[in-house]
């Protein structure tokens, strides 16, 4: 298996519009590809131009994400994440 | 879905991922022309920089959980493009109001309001 | 305007001349008004919108899926920066940032946008309705093989799906996996095998003699 860099999602929950998905948050994947920099839409929402911010390609496995409830603990979920979303993490136990 | 008060957790209706949710409706419905008028409105605000696509989820977000299922997608999508429009300035609330009015003067179908 | 335009179904638009008129359509005629005026567009443009809306359609989706089964260079490319390889074979496919996930012995990909509908709709048109449904959005990150199977697609526990959220600026179609028995056949042929679904991952290509 290639070196992962894991990532844990925030688990903040502010309100107004914000493009992290309430299931990813407090979860852990790794990066998948990095997509390079783009206008945060938490700024433009409201008007502003938005300051640059990396976005991420973070994959997940369900058995991460739904614990026993997976259909299969080894299928995975990706989703593009703000780097200002994430955080340096562990990889995370086996389910 | 339904959730007491006190245990709201921030989380907003048009968040649903992973929610259960009952089977996926397979029917499939044509386009209307004032819904390819909605897009096309939509397309070219946004390539004009009136909005950001940003700027119309936003609004769609703030809209009351029903709208969800009470307004179908177009229906959802002009009330956006609509709000973002007062916000940017392009025309003010009485302008609207007004030509709404003038529109529904006109006739008692789409065709008739819209071709005038 | 005359109603002849086809809509992705290949349907002509539903009637709407003689429904009741509704409040959103009186606003949809005031807000198309409006903008004619104050200078920001014109009917030819908001037509030629339309037209272009209509001018794609899973065709185009289909032609690229087709060139990735027998061009490995243009295959290696899609999977590489699928925007620039679209639109280096005549795609207007806008400021789309498109990528390609390839299905494969093993692995079955199927796309989902939950915050929203997002879709890759400069290069497969726009999206059906099931897509943007509650149900489609809710079940699909965490029941994917029980929405495969609502589909008619059931695979077994040794393909690994992967499920794409398109939560941001990225939009993805699904290369499947080239259909067996069509070793001789033409890009064209190889092409019209090749469903909307199966670039959603919903769904398989249709199969020779089918």
């Amino acid at each position: 298996m290639p070196d992962r860099t894991y990532l844990r999602v925030r688990a903040d929950m502010p309100p107004g519009h914000v493009r992290t998905p309430a299931y990813l948050r407090g979860k852990t994947g790794w990066i998948e590809r990095e997509l390079g920099e783009f206008p945060n839409p938490e700024e433009r929402a409201y008007g502003h131009p938005g300051q640059n911010s990396p976005l991420l390609r973070v994959r997940f496995t369900m058995g991460e994400l739904w614990g026993a409830g997976a259909e299969n603990p080894d299928d995975t979920l990706d989703a593009e994440i703000y780097g200002h979303w994430l955080q340096a993490a562990e990889p995370p136990h086996a389910p | 879905m339904d959730k007491a008060q006190d245990a709201y957790d921030g989380r907003r209706w048009h968040d649903m991922g992973g929610e259960a949710a009952g089977p996926v409706p397979q029917d499939d419905h044509d386009f209307a022309l004032w819904e390819k008028r909605v897009d096309a409105l939509m397309v070219i605000c946004s390539s004009h920089g009136l909005f950001t696509v940003d700027g119309l989820r936003r609004v769609l977000e703030d809209m009351a959980p029903e709208a969800f299922e009470t307004m179908s997608y177009y229906e959802r999508w002009i009330a956006a493009i609509n709000q973002n429009l007062i916000e940017a300035g392009t025309y003010t609330t009485a302008e609207l109001a007004k030509r709404m009015s003038e529109v529904a003067a006109r006739g008692t179908t789409y065709g008739e309001a819209s071709d005038a | 305007m005359p109603h002849d335009h086809l809509s992705p179904s290949g349907h002509p638009y539903r009637k709407d001349d003689d429904h009741p008129l509704t409040y959103w359509q009186q606003m949809e005629i005031a807000v198309r008004e409006l903008l004619v005026e104050k200078g920001v567009t014109t009917p030819a443009d908001i037509a030629a919108e339309i037209d272009a809306m209509d001018s794609r359609s899973p065709a185009n989706g289909a032609a690229v899926v087709a060139r990735a089964w027998t061009d490995p260079t243009f295959r290696k490319a899609l999977l590489k920066d699928a925007s620039a390889a679209t639109r280096a074979m005549g795609f207007d496919i806008g400021a789309l940032h498109l990528i390609a996930v390839e299905n494969t012995a093993d692995i079955h990909n199927i796309i989902v946008c939950t915050l929203c509908s997002c879709y890759p709709r400069n290069l497969l048109g726009l999206p059906p309705d099931w897509y943007k449904s509650r149900a489609y959005r809710s079940r699909t990150v965490r029941e994917p093989r029980k929405i495969l199977a609502e589909f008619g697609v059931t695979l077994p526990q040794t393909t690994t799906i992967r499920v794409h959220d398109s939560t941001a600026d990225m939009r993805y179609v699904v290369i499947p996996a080239r259909p067996a028995g069509t070793d001789d056949w033409s890009e064209q042929q190889l092409a019209n095998l090749v469903t909307r679904d199966s670039m959603i991952g919903t769904g398989l290509p249709k199969t020779p003699g089918a």
